[in-house]
């Protein structure tokens, strides 16, 4: 290597140039849009330095105590400790012994008797915080975190949410989209209580899912959106059954959310950049790259993610940092600890490139900027 | 309004310089806001007989929210209900300052229900509260699904279609009201109106995209793609819209989705008049149609005889000029992509000629790099 640093991309002279063309004609859309990018190009003139000592006391602090601004997430409690445990797991910071302890024994109160995991203590049980709850455990890895989870009875949770048309609700009464479906795989492959039956006609209704966008909805019909591709593609990991997506079309649609002048991503077609969905799109190019190779596909290349990991670091970086820690949507937006998580493990996908025998690394700015390298998402 | 009676009007009315018009403003604010604050449910003697329930967070908490009075003293007695299934006019109550509290809370929402069916409350006055409650929170999975069991319990859609376009007037992107709209046209077949509805939606943004689909999921379950004449005329739509605003990608996906499955070769002239419109009205997304289009031409004069082999070659160089454009020139931030797309659109249908060399892999170093 010679050692020249490369430029920021935001200083390019055609950056500019990649500033929204509007055609002369006005809506609704192109104006929000115009708001945005006058608001990001001076963001572009600061410097790229991830403030790691200020995230940690954001998300040290976090873990304990929270605002009465939070009133609003009482029903997502174990998603405050997994949005929180992974930002940590990425910052390298370790969790203190007695933190961890505690956080198993809160999440033991979470859990419901009758299987899965609720949003508080006496809730009921429903899969998205039983998902949270699980991987939670799973970042602390102890023998104690582990022995938290019924998992008979959690297999029992799963089945009182399976619909028969292959897909599940959220909770007993509750709402079907294709989150639940990932929710459902993702921890019963962590705790082994994975059965095909369990998930028979998932897999179609999942499928049924990908649209004529190219990319997944939450249930069949509507549009396509970066949350619910992630969720239904990577449930299909879980499953084996990637390889039964329009891979090309997938692709295509993804690659093609990545805003050309802000370099981060949005969640569906002609809607803003958002900086959660650093991961919620940017991580479905791994999971692709892997299906294709997979696949037989040759020409896959063998140091870069097939999106521009320089510019969704740089945004990331420069405008979706608070100074006083936390990451956000974009500027001119509160922190909070879902967007903390979600930047955090979209740098980091940015920064990491490779699978079990390769890695290539490209961190923008200093050493120090580097994060742990995101496991593929849970896969075994 | 007991406040108004007794501690504003007296001395209003003994004030000489006050007239009618000021006392209407008062009167109206009392009526508004300036109510005292409800008090405490532990201190309102309806709740007398019974135990609050604290939460159980245990000795040493984590993620501890610092709740208000008001939310504990709710939440107290909601856990109390709850532990108790009680199944009463003063939960129905207490369950509706609970939302307000939180609209979230599933669990809350899922007892309401309960308590809908058990005490046979009027649903119509239960659509009414939902409708405010939307509109006030229009962006929450609960509320939706809540009205959505309203509606299935009463068994009429009639007030919806209205409802979800005054949602999307608001926002006209809403992903719940379009969820909850595909649901109910889907359910009661209200498919007469909808295509109109679209576009007058695109008529007020033509980058809507989420109503390019909606305009998608109507045509697919009512007329359908196969008919040459819909097709026809979906392509004119498209293309006048492009004509138009030829940076709205929305369209060009629009134009490639419908017809992907059928080929995008397929329709008679089309490549003709996209290539007339790389004149005047260029962009990233014309480009990569263009690539699709050879990239179709090419898998499909695999089966035709009457294609030969010197057109095959030129189709390729076409394809792969536009890769090479797009990646190097006009659509960079995927430059990797583009780059993948020529790799293997050339791996897959022959070599360039001899005077071309294949494009190299972008970065041509492994291990690490640093940018500043």
């Amino acid at each position: 290597m010679d050692g020249v640093p490369t430029p920021l991309r935001c200083f390019s002279e055609r950056h500019p140039a990649e500033m929204f063309a509007d055609d002369g004609v006005d809506s609704v859309t192109s104006v929000e849009q115009r708001a945005v990018l006058r608001c990001l190009f001076v963001h572009f003139l600061l410097h790229s330095t991830l403030l790691r000592e200020q995230h940690y006391q954001y998300l040290k602090k976090g873990l304990r105590h929270l605002s009465d601004a939070y009133e609003c997430l009482d029903a997502s409690r174990p998603w405050l400790c997994f949005w929180i445990l992974h930002s940590l797991e990425l910052l390298e910071e370790p969790i203190p012994t007695a933190v961890a302890s505690d956080v198993c024994q809160f999440l033991a109160r979470c859990q419901s008797p009758t299987g899965g995991f609720a949003g508080g203590p006496g809730q009921h049980a429903h899969l998205a915080p039983t998902y949270a709850a699980v991987n939670a455990l799973c970042i602390i890895g102890t023998e104690e975190a582990y022995n938290v989870i019924n998992r008979e009875k959690l297999l029992d949770f799963l089945w009182s949410v399976k619909q028969p048309d292959g897909s599940f609700v959220m909770h007993v009464g509750g709402e079907v989209d294709v989150r639940s479906a990932y929710c459902a795989a993702s921890v019963a492959s962590l705790t082994n209580i994975l059965t095909p039956k369990l998930f028979e006609d998932t897999t179609n209704w999942i499928l049924s899912c990908q649209n004529w966008e190219g990319g997944l909805s939450g249930v069949p019909g509507l549009e396509a959106h970066g949350g619910y591709t992630f969720c239904g593609t990577a449930a299909l990991v879980i499953l084996g059954k990637e390889h039964m997506l329009d891979l090309k079309a997938l692709l295509r649609w993804v690659v093609s959310r990545q805003m050309r002048f802000e370099g981060g991503f949005q969640g569906r077609c002609n809607k803003l950049v958002d900086g959660c969905y650093s991961f919620w799109q940017a991580g479905l190019l791994p999971l692709l790259h892997r299906a294709l190779f997979k696949e037989g596909e040759s020409e896959l290349s063998r140091q870069r993610w097939m999106f521009e990991q320089q510019a969704l670091q740089e945004y990331i970086l420069l405008c979706c940092q608070n100074p006083a820690g936390g990451l956000l949507d974009k500027p001119g937006k509160s922190r909070d600890f879902y967007h903390t998580c979600y930047c955090l493990s979209g740098l980091s996908i940015a920064q990491h490139f490779g699978n079990m025998d390769l890695h290539h690394e490209m961190i923008l700015g200093k050493e120090e900027n580097r994060l742990v390298r995101l496991q593929c998402m849970h896969l075994h | 309004m007991f406040f108004f009676y007794t501690v504003v009007l007296p001395p209003v009315l003994l004030d000489s310089t006050v007239n009618v018009k000021h006392l209407f403003i008062v009167l109206i604010g009392c009526i508004l806001k300036v109510q005292p604050p409800k008090p405490l449910a532990k201190d309102r003697k309806e709740w007398a007989d019974l135990e609050p329930v604290p939460q159980d967070d245990g000795p040493n908490p984590v993620v501890k929210i610092a709740y208000s009075e008001k939310f504990s003293d709710v939440y107290d007695y909601f856990r109390a209900l709850l532990k108790n299934d009680e199944r009463s006019d003063r939960a129905f109550a207490l369950t509706a300052e609970a939302i307000e509290l939180n609209a979230a809370n599933y669990t809350v929402w899922h007892y309401r229900r309960v308590l809908l069916q058990a005490l046979s409350k009027d649903l119509r006055e239960e659509m009414r509260y939902i409708t405010a409650i939307i509109e006030e929170q229009p962006k929450n999975y609960q509320v939706w699904h809540h009205r959505r069991m309203v509606v299935e319990w009463l068994n009429d859609p009639s007030e919806e279609l209205e409802f979800i376009a005054d949602i999307l007037s608001q926002d006209a992107k809403n992903y719940h009201a379009w969820q909850h709209r595909q649901w109910v046209i889907q359910e009661y077949k209200l498919w007469d109106n909808e295509l109109k509805f679209v576009e007058n939606l695109l008529e007020d943004d033509v980058r809507n995209n989420s109503a390019w689909n909606q305009r998608h999921f109507v045509i697919s379950h009512t007329t359908g793609f196969s008919d040459p004449a819909i097709v026809e005329r979906e392509i004119q739509y498209c293309l006048s819209q492009i004509r138009k605003a030829p940076h709205n990608e929305s369209a060009w996906n629009y134009l490639k989705g419908m017809l992907q499955d059928r080929g995008l070769s397929s329709p008679p002239g089309l490549l003709e008049r996209v290539l007339e419109l790389k004149e005047t009205h260029c962009s990233p997304y014309l480009l990569a149609f263009l690539f699709d289009c050879y990239e179709d031409a090419l898998e499909n004069s695999n089966q035709k005889e009457n294609v030969g082999e010197e057109e095959r070659k030129d189709i390729l160089r076409k394809a792969l000029e536009i890769c090479d454009l797009l990646a190097n020139e006009k659509d960079t931030i995927r430059k990797e992509y583009w780059l993948f797309l020529g790799r293997s659109l050339e791996n897959k249908s022959g070599s360039r000629g001899p005077s071309d060399k294949p494009p190299e892999p972008s970065d041509p170093a492994s291990g690490q790099q640093e940018m500043s």
